[in-house]
């Protein structure tokens, strides 16, 4: 799997919900792109990561 | 004879003529030359094709005239491209204030401005309001503004707290929006939804652009094709870290610079 341009590799099947708590990103406070497409909020909990997967995270901090 | 346009309006004028001849023959007590977006000797020669304004200070042009005058000094034909745009702001703070003030000295047609909020005191360290604005919806202090800025940009402004529901109804016909949150929740939910909903809209977002770190970290990244990203991407508002007047404004330039060639076709950050 690719994410943000960097190669990772997928240990067992995840979802994009728990892959991104294992990053330690608050999925509340990103936007994610998965193979050219936006990923639906309400999808980060059902949708499955597969090894061939290209990921955009784009991570937001408060301030305005 | 070479076709010009002079004060906004069409003229042919012989091989030759300077911006000072031209002065005189229109009665123009002309202080001011402008050619092609530069101020110029008022002996510069006029060449087919040219854009160019004369302006008398003090005197207050008719309203035709007035709109031209003001962007005497754009490069040309940003303008006219401008001028048929519409650009959305969510949210109204530092970001969001600043950003709308350049875009409507920059004279975009329509500008979609939405927050839910009243200017109170903490406000003024960085956000374009002042002090009689304190009490007032945002929404209606930079409309005001707007108008004594230019008259000319049409305001549509709604009062309400921008949802992930609401987004692509308020936004959806934009040509850019610029996503000017504070809360990072709402930032993602907003950008989200927007790509979601609303595919054609180019967004312009910002993360990053607390404290007094250099500002010469913060910067314009393509994150999506259809996302632009302006700040440092680390800088948060948080206990001990304010947002201060400088690095905001900085980064509100950079989306509304953004926004602008966005908006004259150029996608390149």
């Amino acid at each position: 799997m690719k994410v943000n341009g960097k190669a990772c590799s997928l240990k067992e099947p995840v979802t994009l919900l728990a892959y991104l708590q294992q990053l330690g990103c608050d999925p509340a406070k990103v936007a994610v792109e998965r193979n050219g497409g936006i990923v639906p909020k309400a999808q980060f909990g059902s949708v499955m990561l597969r090894d061939t997967d290209e990921l955009e995270v784009v991570s937001f901090v408060g301030g305005g | 004879m070479l076709h010009i346009v002079v004060n906004g309006t069409a003229r042919e004028v012989r091989e030759g003529e300077t911006l000072a001849s031209l002065a005189k023959r229109l009665s123009i007590a002309a202080d001011v030359f402008i050619r092609n977006g530069f101020a110029v000797g008022a002996h510069t020669q006029l060449a087919d094709g040219d854009q160019a304004a004369l302006i008398e200070k003090g005197r207050m042009p008719d309203q035709k005239e007035l709109e031209s005058l003001m962007a005497a000094r754009h490069t040309p034909f940003v303008h006219e491209r401008v001028k048929q745009a519409v650009v959305g702001i969510a949210g109204l703070g530092g970001l969001g204030s600043n950003i709308a003030v350049m875009l409507a000295r920059t004279g975009v047609g329509k500008l979609i401005l939405a927050d839910f909020d009243v200017v109170e005191p903490s406000n003024l360290n960085r956000q374009s309001y002042f002090i009689s604005h304190l009490g007032m919806a945002k929404t209606e202090a930079l409309s005001q503004q707007i108008g004594e800025i230019n008259p000319y940009v049409l305001v549509e402004a709604h009062t309400l707290r921008v949802t992930k529901e609401n987004a692509a109804a308020l936004f959806g016909g934009c040509d850019v929006v610029c996503e000017a949150f504070d809360d990072p929740s709402a930032k993602a939910a907003l950008v989200t939804a927007l790509l979601e909903e609303a595919p054609k809209v180019k967004i312009v977002a910002a993360s990053g652009m607390a404290g007094y770190e250099s500002a010469n970290a913060i910067k314009t990244v393509r994150r999506f094709a259809n996302l632009y990203l302006c700040g440092d991407g680390e800088s948060e508002a948080r206990e001990g870290n304010g947002l201060m007047a400088p690095r905001v404004a900085v980064c509100a330039g950079h989306q509304a610079n953004m926004a602008l060639r966005l908006l004259l076709g150029i996608t390149e950050i």
